[in-house]
């Protein structure tokens, strides 16, 4: 089984990548776009701020093929922090930017969604299922994930919300819709737990 | 709600683990990079790495050993010693460090807080800041691996830090570091108090209960050590289920419900 890493420049892959290959995944770190048509999973990592995400994304032109691989030959891919906020089809962080529209919904920072602690949220925290999901195969309700984040992914739809975190205020932990999966906290360096998630993704089939 | 964090503190020295007593004696006790696999396969919540030579002899941070460190790293990896300008974050963010301490640095020009922070972000900086207690009742803070006194306050510095842009302050008792008599509760409580930050407790741990006083009795959200986990039996996991009996919100070490 092959995954893809996207290298669109934002930040550092190196953890992602260690942790696909402790999981004994056939990682590859895909610096093109046509990277992505030949591997069975996609993961989306990303720090930073959205519209910059974004314009890294439209630039390299990761959005057609993210587009085709996903949408029509209906790839399993994985958001990661960043990554899971760009699934989303909008984002305000700074300017308005449109998002890659795959889970409809925005990005919010999280005081204006009624958070009223330190922002950003950082750290370690429960994470709390809404709904089945393959992606917690394994894994207890409310263990603990890592987070670092000032946004937020408000998913229109609640079937798409798939397990939050108690920060002052509900905030979205894991969206997915069908074999979509965005997570807000860090899979990578959330320990034995994340690492938990990441074998749970791989193994994820439609059927 | 956000956990209170177990950390367990590395020193390294010419690629040597260490250990001293008050920022002296220094005992080599193993190597590093067993020890980052051993505290990850111990599923550890944070681990923070200081090579404590660099700033005394002007080396620059080593970014391809970090980056070593962080290949074996699946938790938090904190990367401080030497760092003296932006150019140097970066490389240890690229190199795999979440977020880097600074102490040092900060003294000798304070701007460096406001333009890592305005660069990578607040999350990215822990403050360090060594502090020896004196004799009229006064906390000074020290630079150059604990070898320079600033004459700065304590929470004078942290309050000035935190303004700047510092995330998070790593608060070392000079005076208790390696004595394994607990933490200096009175700093830390000061200094937690003056800031809205998290202070991550260090420098004298001896046994669980010095853990638990420090978050509960002087507001520490995390706390630091090393002593306690290369000298004694004592281990990262049996201090959270100690400070988890005591009502402190931990984060439990991960048990796959595939082995249950």
């Amino acid at each position: 089984m092959k995954v893809a890493i996207i290298n669109y420049g934002m930040g550092n892959l190196n953890s992602v990548r260690r942790s696909f290959e402790e999981i004994g995944a056939d990682t590859v770190i895909a610096n093109h776009p046509s990277c992505l048509y030949g591997v069975d999973r996609i993961v989306l990592p990303g720090v930073g701020a959205f519209a910059e995400g974004m314009a890294h994304l439209n630039q390299g032109g990761w959005v057609t093929a993210l587009n085709d691989v996903v949408n029509l030959q209906n790839k399993p891919l994985l958001g990661i922090c960043l990554g899971m906020q760009m699934l989303a089809s909008k984002g305000h962080e700074g300017v308005e930017t449109e998002g890659l529209d795959f889970i409809s919904g925005e990005v919010k920072r999280i005081d204006l969604i009624g958070c009223n602690e330190r922002i950003p949220h950082m750290g370690w925290n429960e994470v709390r299922y809404k709904t089945k999901s393959v992606m917690f195969d394994s894994i207890p309700d409310a263990s603990d994930f890592y987070f670092v984040h000032s946004y937020a992914f408000v998913p229109t739809n609640s079937g798409n919300l798939i397990a939050t975190v108690d920060y002052g205020c509900e905030l979205t932990a894991i969206v997915s819709s069908n074999h979509v999966f965005g997570c807000q906290f860090h899979p990578e360096k959330s320990s034995k737990a994340g690492r938990q998630m990441l074998r749970n993704f791989m193994s994820y089939s439609a059927c | 709600m956000l956990k209170v964090r177990v950390i367990p503190t590395l020193l390294w020295k010419d690629f040597g683990l260490v250990k001293g007593v008050a920022f002296d004696s220094w005992r080599r006790v193993g190597s590093i990079l067993p020890a980052v696999k051993v505290y990850n396969s111990r599923d550890v919540d944070e681990l923070i790495v200081v090579d404590i030579t660099a700033s005394n002899e002007r080396n620059k941070p080593d970014h391809e050993t970090v980056a070593d460190f962080s290949e074996e790293c699946f938790v938090p990896l904190t990367v401080g010693g030497g760092i003296t300008s932006l150019e140097d974050v970066l490389h240890l963010l690229h190199s795999g460090a979440d977020k880097v301490s600074i102490n040092t640095a900060a003294f000798v020009n304070p701007g460096i807080i406001d333009s890592v922070a305005s660069r990578f972000g607040a999350q990215c900086i822990v403050a360090s800041i060594d502090v020896r207690y004196f004799d009229d009742g006064g906390y000074r803070c020290f630079s150059h691996s604990g070898s320079q006194n600033t004459g700065k306050g304590a929470v004078e510095w942290a309050r000035e830090l935190v303004s700047r842009g510092a995330g998070e302050i790593l608060l070392t008792s000079i005076n208790r570091d390696g004595t394994m008599q607990g933490y200096d509760l009175e700093l830390t409580e000061r200094v937690a108090k003056a800031v809205n930050v998290p202070v991550i407790a260090s420098g004298g741990a001896g046994n669980y209960q010095h853990m638990i006083d420090v978050v509960l009795q002087a507001g520490a959200s995390a706390v630091a050590a090393a002593s306690i986990f290369h000298f004694t039996e004592q281990t990262p996991a049996g201090a959270k289920q100690a400070m988890k009996l005591a009502g402190i919100p931990i984060r439990q070490n991960f048990i796959s419900l595939a082995n249950i």
